[in-house]
């Protein structure tokens, strides 16, 4: 079996037997993680570009080290230092990014649909590392694959998800792939940081924080996206921090087995409290390496898929 | 010359009704009868003739923005579109908000243009919704009416002030419905598409809470207003109930906003991007049902030239807005008149009649001493829409390949062929 497409855009692509593809090649790639040596050929010959419009540490270090741990070669266009900063359009960029003989474009931007723009007018694969609002495939691929480790079936799973779901793609992109494999959705948030149109969606829409984490099996708290508040969704970090934080005493309603996630970077003390971080229910470090996993075995399909 | 357009179907959108008989033009002007014998016989036989079509709302970018449109473009595709008057909005560079922009416009289109021109002034200085622009003066020279399109006016005071202004000239204010702390820079309709795209949303009740405001200011004044562009239930019903009150408000609607629904954005296809947003089925039915009960007056294209350059980019930085003369007559004929929903003599009223009576114009019937505007159409053959054929400079529409009915054969405009 392969992916269907050239690209990687969104998990609203995918099909369940895709997302299962992916998350199956993960397991072996994590094997590779956890050898002596980290090297396999998989990627020998091709090429890969990192293109972020926007800061990431996680997701551009962990495509990074998951092309590097391939044999692929590898370079970085930051929009600083590049002729983004003169002005020149993405589809220029693209394209130009494209003619050097480019494999696979990693691209994050601010502005939803910007891979899917670039995607029709480029050679290359382009993966779509987070755009703006609407997408991150490769942190949700990470978090399903991180939830079957734990959880074994995906099907009939019981997810919070808490926090920004007006800014934010991780809860977005959660939701489409958590739909596809049959786990349910349950959501909490400030109602200012509601969008219009959840309640179309198939998650379950909680009145508070405690309502959506009782019985969960996986709790997922999401980062208060300062950068993206233009004007106050809640009155003060510390009124957000007492009603929808996720605390030791919200925590104990889940599941005894329940696991505690979050995307990363956290704002300690708002979206949780340090203690939970780094408490025994926390597989945050986890992602972060499964992370690696899952974009190795996104960059080897996509390859694959390109060597025919 | 003397014309004699002889065969054709004439709708008459006064009467709503529809003859076949002969149509007679000398010196430009429609006649009863000719001083002698016809120079020039046109056999419209299977066709329909319809006055020209007159759009109240339209961006013909001149001065300022030439790379997307200009007079002579503009009017050359608005022809193409059986439309022989435009009202042109003031948001060009310089704005129209002085007798100088207007003149410029006025003498432009009647040297190098297709059709006439009839420019729309800035309520404000430069748009800016501050202080109001000279409006007796532009008057003088020409205009028809005031708006600030694209910038709504944001305190009620100077709205108030323009409608009251405005009429003293004789002059309608033509408020564009958008309550922008609301739309807050949102990129297409709030609800379950733009939740599913990731892009921010425009509710409808930032145009319905304009529309109301205005609509309670022109109430208050006693004096007339008219509501561009409507794209929402929530304006509409708003525009019937003070109707029924005797408000002297009007509102048009473009043919967007009864064939697309936010639908057309998924994709990230920035050809549906357009402020007001497309929104939903149940707008849609809602738009469709006031202009059958007469609420919708009018429509216009709200025609929005851009280069490629400004709609091949990303969705969120995409301008707002698409092309219109050229496809505006099919849609209205085949999404309005062939379900049944508006006769043609209705249609044709909403698109040429009532528009020339928002302006003063005498334009807009087939009927001895007015101007020979006028239009031949093909009712019958179905085409599909070409963007690629357009005379318009710009390609930015989502119509392309649409299979429509309502061909322009032939577009007259003062009796002289400016379409064929």
């Amino acid at each position: 079996m392969q992916l269907r497409s050239k690209d990687l855009l969104g998990i609203k692509d995918l099909s369940a037997e895709e997302i299962t593809l992916i998350l199956d090649t993960a397991e072996t790639m994590k094997h590779v993680l956890e050898a002596t040596s980290k090297k396999t050929a998989h990627l020998q010959g091709k090429s890969v570009i990192t293109l972020f419009y926007e800061n990431s540490t996680r997701t551009r270090l962990s495509f990074e080290m998951a092309s590097k741990f391939m044999g692929a070669s590898s370079a970085n266009v930051a929009s600083s230092g590049s002729s983004i900063n003169k002005g020149e359009s993405l589809l220029d960029t693209a394209r130009t990014i494209d003619v050097c003989g480019t494999d696979i474009i990693i691209m994050r931007h601010s502005q939803s649909g910007a891979p899917h723009l670039i995607a029709p007018h480029v050679k290359a694969s382009v993966i779509n590392a987070g755009d703006g609002m609407n997408e991150h495939p490769t942190q949700a691929l990470l978090d399903l694959f991180t939830m079957r480790q734990h959880k074994g079936d995906l099907k009939g799973l019981e997810v919070a998800i808490v926090g920004d779901l007006l800014h934010s793609r991780v809860a977005r992109s959660n939701l489409w792939a958590l739909e596809k494999m049959g786990a349910h959705v349950r959501m909490a948030a400030p109602s200012t940081m509601l969008p219009r149109g959840l309640e179309q969606t198939p998650a379950i829409v909680c009145q508070t924080v405690q309502d959506a984490v009782r019985g969960a099996d996986v709790v997922m708290g999401l980062r208060v996206q300062l950068e993206r508040q233009q004007k106050a969704l809640y009155p003060s970090i510390r009124e957000y921090a007492k009603f929808f934080s996720i605390d030791d005493k919200t925590l104990k309603l889940a599941k005894p087995d329940a696991i505690l996630m979050h995307p990363g970077p956290c704002n300690h003390g708002v979206e949780m409290p340090t203690s939970i971080y780094d408490g025994s229910q926390s597989v945050i470090n986890e992602q972060v390496t499964n992370g690696v996993a899952v974009r190795m075995a996104i960059l080897y399909l996509l390859a694959a898929r390109r060597n025919g | 010359m003397k014309i004699k357009i002889s065969g054709g179907m004439v709708v008459n959108p006064i009467t709503m009704t529809e003859e076949q008989r002969d149509v007679l033009i000398e010196n430009g002007m429609f006649v009863d009868d000719l001083s002698g014998q016809p120079e020039q016989i046109i056999d419209a036989t299977g066709l329909t003739v319809m006055p020209g079509l007159i759009d109240p709302h339209t961006h013909l970018r001149d001065p300022g923005f030439e790379y997307r449109e200009d007079i002579v473009s503009g009017t050359k595709a608005a022809v193409r579109g059986g439309i022989t008057a435009v009202a042109c909005m003031p948001n060009t560079k310089p704005v129209i908000d002085n007798p100088t922009i207007v003149r410029y416009i006025k003498d432009k289109a009647a040297a190098e243009g297709f059709c006439k021109v009839l420019p729309v002034g800035a309520v404000s200085k430069n748009q800016d919704g501050k202080e109001l622009a000279e409006i007796g003066l532009m008057a003088e020279q020409g205009i028809v009416a005031i708006s600030d399109d694209g910038k709504p006016v944001l305190t009620a005071d100077l709205m108030k002030k323009a409608i009251q202004y405005a009429a003293q000239f004789n002059l309608v204010v033509i408020s564009h419905c958008e309550e922008t702390t609301l739309a807050d820079g949102g990129h297409m309709n709030e609800g379950i598409v733009s939740l599913e795209m990731g892009l921010k949303g425009i509710p409808t009740i930032a145009e319905d809470i304009m529309a109301a405001r205005d609509i309670l200011i022109a109430e208050y004044l006693g004096l007339p207003v008219h509501l561009a562009h409507l794209s929402t239930a929530g304006s509409i019903e708003l525009v019937r109930q003070a109707k029924a009150r005797g408000v002297q408000v009007t509102c048009e609607t473009c043919p967007h906003y009864f064939t697309l629904t936010e639908e057309a954005c998924r994709d990230f296809n920035t050809n549906a991007k357009m402020n007001p947003p497309l929104r939903t089925q149940m707008d849609v039915d809602a738009i469709i049902c006031g202009l059958k009960d007469g609420t919708i007056d009018m429509i216009g294209t709200d025609h929005a030239p851009h280069h490629a350059d400004e709609k091949q980019i990303e969705f969120g930085l995409a301008n707002n807005g698409i092309i219109g003369f050229e496809s505006s007559f099919a849609l209205g004929y085949t999404y309005l008149v062939l379900p049944g929903h508006l006769t043609l003599p209705q249609l044709v009223a909403k698109m040429s009649t009532r528009p020339a009576e928002l302006f003063h114009q005498k334009m807009g019937r087939i009927e001895a001493g007015y101007p020979a505007d006028l239009v031949l159409v093909d009712l019958k053959k179905p085409f599909s829409f070409d963007k690629h054929a357009s005379a318009s400079k710009a390609r930015n529409t989502p119509f392309h390949g649409w299979m429509l009915h309502g061909l322009i054969k032939k577009t007259f405009c003062d009796g002289k062929v400016v379409f064929e």
